[in-house]
């Protein structure tokens, strides 16, 4: 194994695009690359403050000049006592537990919430009500059968976890993909960023009293969907996406259903930003809402449209191109002001510009196989089956123990709906891996909640928390 | 008249029909999305598939005001008690969907985090198999246990009145 991480894209810390004055440096994937190789790879090198801790408590893990306490109070972190205030009298105070039943918070999301009032002066998420162990599961499950795993995870967005996944290995494997599985696995992906973003509109109306929006951000994903099931066989779950290509070519006259979605969905798009763009009651929801900082986003590691509506221009698309999404024209949009009605703004730029994206891949898809030729990790077609023994050999092997990924570390990103999707992979070079880590975008987006929220009101709490989008599969997995 | 009262069987069978019919009437669910069938489930109840149809789409908030738990998605250990007092908060008769094969079985999870099985912590009135289920099998499960209600297979729940 290499000391060092190894990026497809070049070197992490130098991205493509510049990125705004308040913004410090580019943060992220690496850091917690970082961590999980110290934590699970190199092992032997413990930093001093690890090295000195003893069995004590959680407490004496933390450097001498960390007092969790003054974190707390700034609401950058959290402890379990609770906060006594000198200056408020203790009948002002009081703790609310929103969840992990309760219908706006997006799944099983629990937030602990201090009160003075109506305000709310600390925020604890706490989190694990939908944790399936997926990372450990992926050590039980061959390469072929990994996809059906990791679909699951960020169920909103499943092609991106299984883009990730297939990418990831095929880093190890270092094979090519050819370029019309490439432009169809990208398809795939930005209309499904168009089917998260739906969704996400549809329950931020909801959640902050537009009930329509409910509906109509269902029917225009029912759109996407129908395309996905003809594609894929599923509405969801798809294992569409697997290492080395493909499971299947796009089904004929696809192009008829990719231009109805271009020609139906954004008119449905242009009327939720008629109905929400200038609605009073939208903007006094939302407007100075929730708001988090650039150097906050950094410091959470909070990537995707949250951090874009901040101001920070990152998005994985441009800054580490995969699958070859650097042959189409798009923008990043980007907010100034860093809360919810800014995130609104972007998600429904982002739509547009998938659907450009979509719009070139239709224009000009190339045409070739779906799937690699290299025949250690993409089965044979039915028929060579019955004609050549090699490839009756071929097809037993990869479905009875799957094809072996040579030794090694890697790692890769893609930039799903929520942000910086990561996977990073240990293979000792067996068929199944050593160690697979999930970098998730949710993740980083719940535990900036309590910035978001210090000093705001309660009734704030809704509007908050829907416009982080977090997918709870994808924060515990 | 003297006869109908002297044969008490008659009219005890009728009300109990009634009631049932009644029951399927206004069923009201209670949201219990854990994951993704979570989306299924509320995708059934948007304006494609429309679950108002057959008077189910008041999803209610409330475990005290709901007749039916779909429990939608993974079953994780630390959900587990939770969802047996959001069980136990239902007023009788209630009823239960598990919805999805991670619901019934564990699914395709078989390990140290997962309840292999809503059943084991509350009892089961009809599973819906699929990963996730379409809205389609979803309303044949919620139309399934309709007629199970009306026919009386199922008399009251699965508690005791």
């Amino acid at each position: 194994m290499s000391d060092t991480p190894h990026y497809p894209g070049g070197d992490r810390f130098a991205p493509t695009v510049e990125p705004p004055e308040e913004a410090v440096e580019v943060p992220t994937g690496a850091d917690e690359f970082r961590r999980v190789h110290d934590m699970w790879v190199a092992g032997t090198e413990e930093p001093p403050w690890l090295a000195a801790a003893t069995d004590e408590g959680a407490q004496e893990l933390l450097p001498a000049d960390v007092d969790p306490r003054v974190d707390a109070e700034e609401g950058s972190a959290v402890v379990d006592d609770y906060l006594e205030r000198p200056d408020v009298s203790a009948d002002e105070l009081q703790i609310i537990n929103m969840g992990p039943q309760h219908p706006s918070t997006h799944g099983v999301l629990r937030l602990h919430l201090e009160l003075e009032g109506e305000t709310i002066r600390r925020a604890k998420p706490i989190i694990g009500y939908l944790h399936t162990g997926m990372e450990k599961t992926a050590e039980t499950l061959t390469y072929v059968q990994g996809a059906t795993n990791v679909t699951r995870m960020d169920y909103l967005s499943p092609f991106h976890n299984e883009l990730a996944y297939a990418l990831v290995v095929e880093q190890l494997l270092g094979i090519e993909i050819p370029e019309r599985a490439q432009a169809i696995r990208i398809l795939m992906t930005e209309l499904n960023r168009v089917a998260s973003h739906l969704i996400w509109v549809a329950t931020q109306g909801m959640d902050v009293g537009a009930l329509s929006m409910m509906l109509y951000g269902w029917r225009e994903r029912e759109r996407i969907l129908a395309f996905f099931e003809k594609v894929t066989g599923l509405r969801m779950n798809h294992n569409y996406i697997r290492v080395g290509g493909l499971a299947a070519d796009l089904p004929d006259g696809w192009e008829d259903d990719v231009e109805e979605i271009l020609e139906q969905v954004p008119k449905g798009i242009a009327e939720y930003e008629e109905l929400l763009n200038e609605n009073p009651i939208f903007l006094d929801r939302t407007v100075g809402v929730g708001i988090i900082t650039p150097a906050e986003c950094h410091a959470y590691g909070v990537t995707g449209p949250i951090a874009r509506a901040s101001g920070i221009e990152w998005d994985l698309r441009k800054a580490f191109p995969y699958s070859g999404i650097d042959r189409y024209e798009f923008d990043v949009p980007t907010g100034r002001h860093g809360d919810v009605y800014d995130r609104y703004l972007v998600r429904m730029d982002e739509m547009k510009q998938s659907f450009r994206i979509v719009r070139q891949i239709l224009e000009t898809i190339p045409s070739g196989d779906y799937r690699s030729d290299d025949r250690k990790v993409t089965p044979p077609p039915r028929l060579r089956i019955d004609q050549s023994m090699e490839a009756l050999i071929h097809h037993f092997k990869i479905f009875t123990e799957g094809f072996k990924v040579p030794a090694g570390e890697a790692y890769q990103a893609v930039e799903s709906p929520r942000g910086e999707l990561g996977m990073y992979l240990v293979s000792n070079g067996g068929p199944k891996p050593w160690r697979l880590h999930v970098r998730t975008p949710s993740f980083a987006a719940v535990q900036a909640l309590p910035a978001m929220l210090a000093d705001s009101l309660i009734a704030d709490v809704v509007a908050t928390l829907a416009s982080t989008d977090p997918v709870l599969g994808d924060v515990d997995r | 008249m003297a006869g109908e009262v002297h044969n008490p069987g008659f009219l005890l069978a009728s009300l109990e029909k009634v009631v049932n019919w009644a029951r399927t009437r206004s069923m009201y669910p209670a949201t219990f999305g854990l994951a993704c069938c979570a989306i299924e489930m509320m995708g059934t109840g948007a304006s494609h598939y429309d679950l108002s149809r057959f008077g189910m789409e008041v999803f209610r908030a409330s475990p005290r005001q709901a007749d039916l738990m779909i429990v939608a998605g993974r079953l994780s250990q630390k959900m587990a008690p939770v969802l047996r007092q959001v069980y136990d908060q239902m007023a009788e008769p209630k009823w239960v969907i598990s919805m999805g094969a991670c619901a019934s079985t564990g699914g395709m999870f078989n390990n140290y985090a997962l309840v292999q099985g809503v059943d084991e912590i509350v009892p089961v009135d009809m599973y819906v198999p699929g990963c996730p289920p379409g809205p389609q099998s979803l309303m044949h499960g919620i139309l399934s246990l309709h007629e199970a209600i009306k026919s009386g297979e199922i008399r009251h729940g699965t508690g005791v009145i």
